[in-house]
């Protein structure tokens, strides 16, 4: 009688092997590929192939300038927009979380933004901060001095963020809607009946309910914002003088453009380390 | 009430640069820009096909962008229900492999991807080891090389299923059903809002994709709808109005995906997909 459950197994295991074997191939087989290259120096175009340097690559970066701000830069692109997305996208979340006419048609129009690609959105936005552009237009209409706001260093960044911030909003209010709908209703009842105020029933009702998800969109969001690039490329290709040079535009023009593809590879699994601990700092704080 | 108005003026100011898109591709060439087009003209739309070589971009983007979406629902989508369905010795871990690929960046492994993609054997003028030629670099099978199997779908899948009563299976077993006949005419009937919610991921997943598209790609041969109009934009004088025109024509497939799933799709979201 042992046989049934063993034909299930079997079909068990015959069903995820290909997906297995293609994500162990194209997966998990370049990041070893991609470590190895780490610790060589590799550039398509010589002949020598690569050569193992050992950690070489990895102690250059610490005194690369250029990495350094990329760093940077990507560490404060990511913390200021992240406050921003998250915070006005629950607020978005409480309004439309209530079922009312029309509610549908609010929360779909909200998504549009993170529907389109980045590229494409960074082609609108493009327009947004060009000399006639319409954040201008509206400076002028205000009586305030137009900016050149791509190609200012205080500036091209910032315009990069907001840009991120429309885009991650509907989205994100679509998760923590998802959220709310779990927080049990008789929690708020109970609440009430306590005396709580608005105020503390969100405080010490709403916020703990959806905990779990709000770490999920904080998470996600940090794992994207961490690896932004095509906005770059479109917007400034990481000028003015690397103010926008996220570390994955640098890692793009230091295989692609200059073929350090060693070198790259280093930045890519540092790049990895700050957003594997980012990102348990972040499940961290959910817990204490 | 208050709510719906608070909600209505942030959704117009979330709207608004598409409202301009559209205003700017109206407007003819020279015309100054306004809110409303004085006078509206489809003239954009033709200059940008045709500058921008939209329309191979389309073939590329569509052919890669379809079969992206075929396997993935049938390879993850298989997985998942094994996973959930047909447990069998270390499929735990196997899954929890799986799934962690989801959390490594994408710059890790564009670079052995590429060489990986080069390389490939048999492909491009390579030999069995890989040498001597171009491989899958330029081609649309290089393109769609890192797309077949999104992880995140397997994980959604095993989700999904899980949901799903195991009795069924057991009765068809008794009367003698084969595995593959149980999911294929048992569970996958009963899956349709998983395969909106898959199509609907690897769909807007594969067409939007810059990146590996920009590495891989390397002659207009096998170029994309999105590096098409990061290559127009890039020519020189930018015209805005030629430049939204092709922004909209290549960002309405994922737009049409996504309204016509829209109900299946937010309601996905907000049941299944995510436990924190």
């Amino acid at each position: 009688m042992r046989r049934a459950p063993d034909r299930r197994r079997l079909f068990g295991l015959l069903f995820v092997l290909p997906a297995a074997l293609y994500v162990a191939i194209f997966q998990l087989g370049p990041v070893l590929y991609g470590l190895v290259l780490s610790f060589s120096r590799y550039s398509p175009l010589s002949r020598e192939g690569a050569v193992f340097v050992g950690l070489d690559n990895y102690a250059a970066l610490l005194d690369d300038p250029e990495f350094v701000q990329a760093l940077l830069v990507t560490g404060r692109y990511v913390l200021q927009v992240l406050p921003f997305t998250v915070g006005i996208a629950l607020g978005l979340a409480l309004l439309a979380g209530k079922a009312f006419r029309g509610v549908g048609f609010f929360r779909t129009a909200l998504y549009i933004p993170h529907i389109v690609s980045l590229t494409a959105v960074s082609m609108i936005w493009l327009w947004i901060y060009s000399e006639q552009g319409l954040v201008n237009d509206v400076l002028a209409l205000l009586g305030l001095p137009e900016q050149r706001w791509l190609v200012s260093e205080d500036a091209a960044l910032n315009a990069a963020s907001a840009m991120r911030v429309w885009k991650a909003l509907g989205s994100n209010m679509v998760l923590l809607l998802a959220g709310l709908h779990t927080v049990p209703r008789e929690l708020y009842e109970a609440a009430k009946v306590d005396g709580a105020g608005r105020w503390a029933r969100f405080r010490h009702v709403t916020l703990p309910g959806i905990r779990p998800i709000l770490t999920y969109v904080v998470a996600m969001d940090v794992i994207y914002l961490a690896q932004g690039f095509p906005e770059i490329f479109v917007l400034t290709q990481g000028g003015p003088y690397g103010s926008t040079t996220t570390v994955n535009y640098l890692i793009y023009t230091e295989a692609f453009q200059y073929n350090e593809m060693g070198s790259a590879s280093a930045m890519a699994f540092v790049l990895f380390a700050f957003i594997a601990g980012f990102t348990v700092l972040v499940i961290r704080g959910r817990k204490s | 009430m208050r709510r719906a108005l608070v909600l209505a003026a942030v959704t117009a100011v979330v709207l608004l640069p598409f409202w301009w898109m559209i205003s700017l591709a109206l407007t003819p060439e020279g015309d100054p820009i306004g809110f409303v087009p004085d006078r509206p003209t489809l003239d954009n739309f033709g200059t940008a096909v045709q500058a921008a070589d939209l329309d191979r971009a389309f073939a590329n983007s569509s052919i890669v962008t379809i079969i992206a979406v075929a396997a993935n629902c049938v390879v993850p989508v298989l997985a998942g229900y094994a996973f959930a369905h047909l447990p069998f010795r270390g499929s735990k871990v196997i899954f929890y492999g799986l799934i962690s690929t989801a959390a490594i960046p994408v710059s890790v492994t564009l670079i052995p991807l590429f060489l990986m993609a080069k390389h490939f054997p048999l492909t491009g003028g390579n030999d069995l080891l890989g040498q001597g030629g171009s491989g899958l670099l330029d081609s649309l099978g290089g393109l769609l090389l890192p797309y077949l199997v999104g992880t995140m779908n397997i994980f959604l899948s095993r989700q999904y299923f899980s949901g799903l009563d195991r009795g069924f299976a057991e009765a068809a077993r008794m009367d003698g059903a084969g595995e593959l006949r149980i999911f294929l005419s048992i569970y996958l009937p009963l899956a349709r809002p998983l395969l909106a919610l898959v199509a609907v991921f690897s769909f807007t997943g594969v067409w939007d994709d810059f990146l590996w598209p920009l590495v891989v790609s390397t002659s207009e041969r096998s170029t994309t709808v999105q590096l098409a109009i990061t290559v127009f934009a890039s020519t020189g004088n930018v015209k805005y109005g030629a430049l939204m025109a092709a922004t909209i024509l290549v960002s309405l497939p994922v737009m049409a995906v996504f309204l016509a799933n829209q109900r299946g799709f937010i309601a996905g979201l907000s049941e299944g997909g995510i436990k924190g």
